[in-house]
């Protein structure tokens, strides 16, 4: 059979998690907040999800509870650098640090254990199609949801009232302070959003992706999501193309391991991490367009002087 | 109050005994102030005064600790801005509260508080603009605009809301004088239409223009209220600082050698919203002060990192004291004897968290302050104790810290850092920005003396009186070009206005263009 359709399949597969976590982390961060704790949210969420579904055998609750896991640990996260104006990055890197551990240590007792992997909808009629069938609508929901989820963002940061409120937050906060916009609000519900993302992104990892708990099993990937939104220029149709190269490249340095091609394994697995920065690199390498689009109060705390 | 012909109108806002405290300070103390429809009424008082206190109060950005607000009649508590606009009442902040990277009409919209559909606000952007004389185009990104654009977004944008009472901070700091001729004709055709305006500034001349009131604001208390046409801006003045305001003389003095020459420089901005320079020559000699006028933001930025080292360019183009410049470091020129007063103080002039000492040392490190590596305390504490006597620099003694310090008094201890240092050639980036009045004539007069003393020194100045007041010639920056440099008293305000927009060239292109700008200044009062 022919390789180019699996490969495209396990890409799409490969890219959703990362779209799920870095289209969170883009909202947050258009309000100024630098979460540096995806890994660490995405790794909770792993757990949670895969735990509950275990549990319950419902991977919607599974999903459901990795989100509220998630946000739990997001709204600690705004609590310390929204209420005690804590420094961002380094209250951002100890959440990682302390959802490594904390996952490690709930799902000690889950390591190994079997689950039921979520399965990909069929519709009638048109997954029965052949190529096309396989390449666009034999997938799970969340992969669906994903792409549901990039339009609404979309919709959201650049058409509707409030997404224009958040990026002028993200902007200025001080400003829209003084116009009567409440910082505080904005930035708390931006926050949890990106929680729930991140664990959205993790449980698609435990439950879809290898649908079993592996410790750290994120393996980076919440970094890549980071840098995913810089390097996307906090924009989400650059940020989606640049989820869905990384999962190209990953399947395709797969595949090419798999051939056999003679080339060091080493620098195949490289190949996703700087295919990725080098190709968005290129497209943001024009200096209005970072300063145009990236949220001027980014990392920075706010109080108002009232 | 009956000349003011206001007489027969009930208050729309009345204030009473309005009091603020902060920790370290009282911003205002028993204020007492009273606007009716359609009066122009001026706010007037050195910074400091607690001008913008009490303006945030009635726009509910703060509250007051003691007073009492009635509008219309009835006692309000106003919590929030939001509540304000409700009430009525819209204000134009003195440093612009608009988002860089949003479009005019997102900027108007984020301060409604019902959501209008794009294209119809856009439309009543366009009208509203229009019927005041005020042309904006509504999907143009802020960050593009110039100043005085930026300024008319503000006001569209609290016209749109049928404000009942408009408050101007410190409106005209920013604007040519002809774009300050077209506000007034603004605010006079809204004081007609029966909104009150309160209108906050410092600036006597046009406080007696505008105004039909005014409440003189000292040290957080009413000092005073006027007519200020019946006033003359000694009196005024009297009110404002308490004393007469000294006179600095500028005695005609004969420029010697050439110490700074800056030959047709040009440089890119690395910022895409700053301003390149184009094709800039310049030279001032020992014993001059040549000043350079502009709107904020025409390259006024850029000259002064291209003049002081922290941006390089080809060595040539800047001479220092003879000797090509272009490509040494701050340090570098400071050596040759080049000292400079950054316009932001905190961050470029001075370190926020630092004593004043320790601000001294990183510029007079040279002064004996540092022998071999090692710090001399003694002599650094010796040397900012001078520079706060001298300047009298209001602050707790050379330990506090620079942050700790209002921008004025910020400013005396930078510009007299500086002065002390006993440079050759001097840039000076607005000396007295937010300085009051008798400070700022303090920072002049130091100038004045080190010219006296035959040091070349280069003033950068939106205030044009400061100019005139203390430039032995004069130049405008425009769009990053620097125009030729006259003698002021062989040049007017209107001139120097119309070159300020950027029509300049030889002299008779001078006189169409400024016949143009009065046509402009026409038909956008028609």
């Amino acid at each position: 059979m022919n390789p180019i359709v699996p490969m495209i399949a396990s890409t799409v597969v490969a890219a959703t998690p990362l779209i799920y976590a870095a289209l969170g982390e883009t909202v947050v961060e258009r309000s100024g907040v630098l979460n540096l704790g995806i890994e660490g949210m995405m790794l909770i969420g792993a757990v949670t999800g895969f735990a509950t579904t275990y549990a319950t055998g419902s991977a919607a609750l599974g999903f459901l509870a990795a989100a509220c896991a998630a946000v739990a640990l997001s709204l600690l996260f705004g609590f310390l650098t929204l209420n005690l104006q804590t420094n961002q990055v380094a209250t951002g890197l100890a959440l990682t640090l302390f959802g490594i551990g904390l996952s490690a240590f709930v799902g000690y007792n889950y390591a190994g254990l079997p689950v039921n992997r979520l399965t990909p909808i069929t519709i009638p009629g048109l997954t029965a199609i052949p190529v096309v069938g396989d390449l666009l609508f034999h997938y799970d929901i969340m992969v669906y949801l994903s792409i549901a989820l990039f339009v609404g963002v979309q919709w959201f940061l650049t058409k509707s009232r409030t997404g224009l409120t958040l990026r002028a937050i993200g902007e200025s906060p001080s400003v829209a302070h003084s116009i009567g916009k409440s910082v505080l609000k904005t930035r708390y519900l931006a926050v949890m959003f990106g929680g729930a993302m991140a664990g959205i992104a993790g449980a698609y990892l435990s439950l879809v992706q290898t649908p079993m708990w592996v410790e750290g099993m994120s393996a980076g990937k919440g970094w890549i999501a980071l840098a995913l939104v810089v390097f996307g220029t906090w924009k989400p149709t650059r940020i989606v193309v640049g989820a869905y190269l990384f999962g190209g490249v990953t399947q395709f340095q797969l595949f090419a391991q798999g051939f056999g091609l003679p080339i060091p394994t080493e620098f195949l697995s490289m190949l996703p991490y700087a295919a990725t920065i080098i190709v968005l690199v290129i497209i943001c390498r024009d200096p209005k367009t970072i300063l145009l689009n990236q949220p001027a109060s980014l990392g920075r705390s706010f109080h108002s002087a009232a | 109050m009956d000349q003011s012909g206001f007489a027969d109108l009930k208050p729309r806002l009345v204030l009473t005994g309005i009091t603020k405290r902060y920790p370290s300070v009282v911003a205002n103390d028993d204020v007492s102030l009273s606007i009716r429809p359609g009066e122009i009424h001026a706010v007037l008082g050195e910074n400091g005064a607690g001008k913008s206190t009490l303006m945030k109060m009635i726009y509910g950005v703060t509250k007051p600790d003691a007073g009492t607000i009635m509008w219309n009649g009835q006692y309000e508590t106003i919590a929030a801005p939001a509540q304000a606009r409700r009430m009525g009442i819209g204000m134009v902040f003195q440093h612009f509260s608009l988002f860089e990277t949003l479009t005019v009409w997102e900027n108007i919209a984020l301060a409604l508080d019902e959501p209008v559909p794009t294209a119809k606000l856009a439309s009543q952007i366009t009208e509203v603009s229009e019927k005041y004389g005020l042309p904006i185009d509504p999907y143009r990104l802020v960050h593009s605009m110039s100043v005085g654009e930026r300024q008319r977004v503000e006001i569209v944008r609290c016209l749109l809301q049928e404000p009942k009472l408009l408050i101007m901070d410190e409106p005209t700091s920013v604007l040519t004088p002809q774009a300050v001729l077209i506000l007034f004709k603004t605010l006079r055709r809204l004081a007609a239409e029966g909104c009150s305006i309160l209108y906050i500034s410092h600036k006597l001349d046009e406080i007696r223009a505008l105004c039909d009131t005014a409440t003189v604001l000292r040290g957080g208390r009413v000092s005073g209220t006027a007519i200020p046409r019946n006033e003359t801006n000694e009196s005024l003045a009297r009110m404002m600082i308490g004393g007469e305001l000294a006179e600095c003389r500028l005695a005609p003095r004969e420029a010697k050698e050439e110490r700074l020459k800056v030959e047709r420089l040009s440089l890119t901005s690395p910022d895409p919203f700053g301003t390149s320079l184009k094709d800039v020559s310049l030279t001032v000699r020992s014993g001059e002060i040549l000043g350079i006028a502009g709107v904020s933001g025409n390259g006024q930025k850029e000259l002064m990192t291209a003049l002081s080292g922290e941006r390089l360019s080809p060595a040539s183009m800047i001479k220092l004291l003879g000797q090509p410049a272009g490509n040494l470091n701050p340090a570098q020129r400071r050596a040759v004897g080049l000292t400079f007063v950054p316009e932001e103080r905190l961050g470029r002039g001075a370190v926020p968290p630092m004593s004043l000492a320790q601000n001294a040392l990183l510029t007079g490190a040279r002064k004996g302050m540092v022998q071999r590596g090692i710090i001399h305390p003694s002599v650094m504490k010796t040397f900012s104790k001078n520079v706060i006597e001298r300047f009298k620099v209001k602050c707790g003694g050379d330990q506090s810290v620079a942050s700790s310090l209002s921008g004025g008094n910020l400013q005396k201890f930078i510009v007299g850092r500086e002065t002390m240092l006993q440079p050759r050639m001097m840039i000076v980036a607005q000396p007295t920005w937010g300085v009051d009045v008798g400070a700022a004539q303090l920072i002049r007069q130091a100038l004045i003396d080190l010219r006296d003393q035959g040091v070349a020194i280069l003033v950068i100045s939106e205030e044009l009186d400061e100019l005139f007041a203390i430039s032995d010639r004069l130049a405008v920056i425009a769009d990053g070009r620097l125009s030729p440099s006259v003698k002021p008293a062989e040049t007017s305000i209107e001139q120097i206005g119309t070159w300020m927009s950027g029509k300049f060239g030889d002299r008779a292109d001078d006189r169409a263009a400024s016949a143009n700008a009065h046509l402009e200044t026409a038909n956008a009062q028609a």
